[in-house]
């Protein structure tokens, strides 16, 4: 058989590959390179037990085994005691061997899972409050001077190498917060908070993704990790915590107009202007954001313009209600979401 | 009448007793007639017909899916149509099509391998037959009204209360899941009373074929794991139907309760599935390798483990909810238990071949492939067990790899095994070993294509249940393979149907006992005639075909003019008194409607469980109406 060749095969897609912007193998974090060593300690221990147990049943159909008499199986059906007696030593063995190997597997994983969660207690953590909606992420960043709880969507930038407490919350349906760069899944489930902790410790954009089926567009639900020095994410917050910054051109005013006046309003906020809804992500720096529709595409303004005026084609399904934008009004209000930095 | 018994016994007037056992389980002619079959031939082709149909569509499903996944963005299905595909080949292959089929095939080889007649409730057999075709046309119905359900075949609340999925498709769905827990619970009930009761003298328990052992622990498995079925599809029908508030947590109801309920059901259920399967591994292996299992009493105990075990294990699919860090380690350690109960079976079976003489024919072909593909998914899943690595694989299509790895290398190529091994005995032919062998490895190398390169796909991220996925994610390529692979094994199973046409029309004739197997169902002939023996078997041995002739025996006294056969003490088999089966019956069949009646109506009516018991009720009186004819004697 040809299975020799796989794992050389896999370990060379598992390596070699391009995709690194979202993969367990990849960790950007002391928690997913923990997970990561745990993983490839398991693939090589039961790697070999795989080629020790694959070699032992192609030996079965040749004529060579040790120290077997060909024995008159077609007449009694039954081996020699001999036969028996030796083969029951081995089998005996080899459980015990699989029983040894299973506690060794059973210690190194809840080792881990210990070491993963003494990772939580260190000073100075940043908390985020995550929410789970069909089909969108709510981010909030949870400050005791309420001047400082920050609330955006789909988008999270982090500190590098300050530990991150996530509280997972769900609006609707359960959903699964993951990033596997940083970590494996939590939960979002409502009625109830589940806590998870995450830190990068090099900077980058990790994408994650709902692991849990929550409907219709569950395909559809990703979101940005970025993890930046300490100095750029408090730029970052800073700019955020402002309200939007005031349209400048004749065109962008036009647009706020446009956004205002409309039914846009009932779920969006802008901080700063008259639109105070909470139903819908936040997008008061919505221009600073990389994807549109929880990064299902990205934040180009053909794609919003395409978005806002038929998002069914889009995302099918998705909650944003389909709004009559004439022609004219398009282009402004499409330049006045991307202004707003 | 030919003598058609291995054990030919020298009668005086045997072809007088055997025209009269003829005459006694004679089938009823007409549709009238076909309705009422009791026997467990004929009950259990059709669950196995049914089912393998049940498997194809749940094979198109798959295809579908597998199309629409094929490259990145990709329009072919709409994201409501894949989630009601993929929600429904789920259902289908676990429920309508793996749980039956393997339930048919117990209900058509227990009889025979425990040396008797029938199955010891065989109206109540008819009975759970109908449920499960009602069961399978009710959702079915549901799929072709544009009703199919799309929630997942967990149903997760609230995503499948009433709040999330409006309309009847859940209510469809949680309901067929009714039609078939009472099959089920009918086969289970009926498999375990056969094997205790109505075993040939001399059949102790310890002298039981390992697959026989495998039904009654499966058996078991399915009383004690379908209650908690009933209770998970219950909270969420009641809250859809009638607005209690028990799993939603908007009213102070509890989701993660029905996941608890669910998979204290749910996993269960994946042994229910496989632990039959095992028993095929044995009995082909003992048959095919040409000598006695190695290591009988620690097969039967691994496998009485593994039920066990299985009951302690439900919460590692749910280890992303956030558990305290000692219910982790606790469940951590009862999932890797089962790799060494599993261990042991497969040691076993390697011993047997390896001290045996294997024949390599297209069964045990099946056999080999089996044992590779189910150490893979046995080995992912301990990967699964460890919580660490499950937070990361967990609804990825790791898992999707592999549970398939295990449900089809660890039951669907034991099964392809089985019927290859077993056609001969069903419809006394053979089937075309040439075509038998490419089957195999059409089938063999279409699995891996479609599912080795899900592994690393779920590692690079790629969740389960997403309709589809960006280019720039770079899962495009091993897709494509996967579409391919699965189009390979489609082949595959146009292969199988292939030969079981061609060989049940004109394959070779196979006799009583073509592959010089040990036991009982080879010593009579193929196909078994309505009583299965003329003259019921004597067990001198755990292997009784393999004795020698001199050394075997048969039951003689029972009457012939009605159908009789003989009740046995439970541990030591010894003969305790004659036991009439009752004569064919419609009435299981009105029965079944009248509950179908209630079962399917109480989706849009609440009533109708009222109306569904009262014609129920009537059903039964006359089920049990005394008729004065033999079977009142008793």
């Amino acid at each position: 058989m040809k299975r020799a060749a796989v794992p050389a095969f896999a370990l060379s897609v598992l390596y070699g590959c391009a995709w690194h912007q979202q993969s367990a193998l990849n960790p950007g974090g002391p928690q997913a390179a923990k997970i990561d060593t745990l993983w490839w300690s398991f693939f090589w221990l039961l790697g070999v037990i795989f080629i020790i147990v694959m070699t032992v049943l192609l030996l079965t159909l040749t004529g060579r085994r040790a120290n077997m008499e060909r024995e008159a199986l077609e007449v009694t059906h039954k081996a020699s005691p001999q036969t028996e007696s030796q083969t029951r030593r081995i089998v005996t063995g080899a459980t015990i061997i699989t029983i040894l190997i299973l506690f060794v597997l059973i210690v190194a994983s809840v080792g881990t899972g210990k070491a993963i969660a003494d990772l939580g207690f260190k000073k100075n953590p940043l908390t985020i409050q995550v929410t789970g909606n069909q089909w969108w992420w709510e981010i909030q960043y949870i400050n005791g001077d309420a001047s400082q709880t920050l609330v955006t969507a789909n988008e999270m930038h982090i500190p590098v190498g300050r530990p991150v407490q996530i509280l997972g919350q769900s609006q609707d349906v359960i959903h699964s917060f993951w990033v596997p760069n940083l970590h494996g899944k939590r939960d979002l489930i409502p009625s109830r908070t589940t806590n998870e902790w995450i830190e990068a410790d090099q900077p980058g954009a990790y994408r994650g993704q709902c692991a849990e089926f929550c409907g219709l567009q569950h395909a559809h639900m990703a979101l940005w990790v970025i993890a930046e020095p300490e100095d750029r994410f408090d730029a970052w917050m800073r700019a955020q915590l402002q309200p939007a910054a005031s349209p400048s051109t004749q065109e962008t005013i036009r647009g706020q107009q446009v956004f205002l006046n409309n039914a846009c309003v009932f779920c969006h906020q802008i901080r700063g202007t008259t639109a105070g809804g909470q139903n819908a992500p936040d997008l008061t720096h919505f221009g600073s954001r990389r994807g549109i529709a929880a990064n299902t595409v990205p934040n180009t303004k053909g794609n919003l313009a395409g978005w806002i005026v038929d998002p069914q084609s889009m995302k099918p399904g998705n909650h944003m209600a389909t709004i009559a934008v004439n022609s004219t009004d398009l282009q402004p209000l499409v330049d006045y979401l991307e202004s707003l930095k | 009448m030919t003598a058609t018994q291995d054990f030919t016994p020298q009668i005086p007037n045997q072809a007088e007793e055997v025209e009269q056992l003829h005459r006694s389980w004679r089938h009823p002619r007409g549709v009238l007639g076909w309705l009422s079959y009791t026997t467990h031939q004929a009950i259990g082709t059709r669950y196995i017909i049914t089912a393998f149909i049940m498997l194809l569509t749940g094979g198109a499903e798959a295809l579908l899916m597998r199309t629409q996944l094929a490259r990145p963005n990709n329009g072919f299905l709409s994201p409501d149509r894949y989630n009601e595909i993929f929600t429904t080949h789920g259902t289908t292959m676990m429920f309508l099509f793996a749980v039956p089929m393997m339930e048919g095939m117990a209900i058509y080889l227990v009889p025979l391998m425990c040396g008797t007649r029938n199955v010891a409730f065989p109206r109540l057999n008819a009975f759970g037959y109908w449920m499960f075709l009602f069961g399978v046309l009710f959702l079915y119905w549901g799929v072709f009204t544009n009703a199919a359900p799309d929630v997942g075949w967990f149903a997760y609340p609230p995503l499948s209360g009433p709040q999330f999925t409006p309309g009847k498709r859940t209510d469809y769905w949680a309901q067929m899941i009714t039609f078939t827990e009472v099959s089920a619970l009918c086969v289970a009930t009926e498999i375990i009373a056969t094997i205790f009761k109505m075993r040939a003298p001399g059949m102790s328990l310890n002298r039981m074929p390992l697959y026989v052992w495998s039904l009654l622990i499966q058996s078991f498995m399915v009383i004690f794991a379908m209650p908690a079925v009933v209770i998970a599809s219950s909270y969420l029908l009641s809250d859809r139907t009638v607005a209690t508030q028990f799993v939603n947590p908007a009213e102070g109801g509890d989701p993660i309760l029905y996941q608890h309920v669910f998979w204290f059901f749910g996993h269960p259920e994946v042994y229910i599935i496989f632990i039959p399967a095992l028993g095929f591994v044995s009995a082909i292996v003992v048959a095919h390798a040409r000598r006695e299992i190695f290591g009988y009493t620690a097969m039967v105990l691994a496998q009485i483990a593994n039920g066990f075990i299985a009951f302690g294990l439900w919460v590692h699919h749910m280890f992303a909810t956030g558990l305290p860090q000692i219910g982790e380690a606790y469940f951590t350690a009862s999932s890797m238990m089962i790799a060494i109960t599993s261990g042991v079976q497969i040691f076993c079976w390697l011993a047997t071949l390896w001290t045996g003489r294997p024949r390599l024919t297209t069964a045990l072909h099946f056999i080999y492939g089996f044992l590779v593909i189910f150490v893979v998914g046995g080995l992912t899943g301990v990967v699964l067990a460890s919580v660490p690595l499950d937070w990361q694989v967990h609804d990825t299509y790791f898992v999707v790899a592999h549970f398939h790895y295990v449900l089809i290398g660890g039951a669907l190529f034991p099964l392809f095994g089985a019927f290859y091994h077993w056609f001969p005995k069903i419809t006394g032919r053979m089937m075309d070993e040439k075509i038998g062998r490419l089957n195999f490895w059409v089938l063999f190398i279409g699995f891996n294509l479609t599912f080795f390169p899900m592994h690393i796909q779920g590692l690079m991220g790629m969740p389960r249940r997403v309709y589809t996925y960006p280019a720039e994610m770079g899962w495009g390529p091993l897709n494509f393979i996967e579409t391919i692979g699965a189009y390979i094994i489609g082949i595959g199973g146009i292969l199988f149907i292939a030969n079981v046409v061609s060989s049940h029309r004109s394959g070779r004739i196979a006799g009583n006992n073509p592959w010089d197997a040990d036991s009982l169902e080879w010593a009579t002939a193929s196909p078994p005639e309505n009583y299965n023996f003329e003259y019921l078997p004597v067990a001198t041995s755990r292997y009784p075909l393999w004795v020698d002739r001199s050394e075997r025996a048969f039951v003689t006294g029972l009457r012939n003019d009605r159908r009789e056969a003989l009740v046995t003490t439970l541990m030591d088999a010894e003969p305790h008194h004659r036991y009439v089966f009752p004569a064919s019956s419609i009435w299981p069949f009105i029965t079944a409607i009248a509950v179908t009646i209630g079962f399917a109506g109480s989706v849009f009516n609440p009533w109708y469980i009222v109306w569904g018991s009262v014609l129920s009720g009537l059903a039964l009186v006359g089920w049990f109406w005394p008729r004065g004819d033999s079977e009142a004697e008793s």
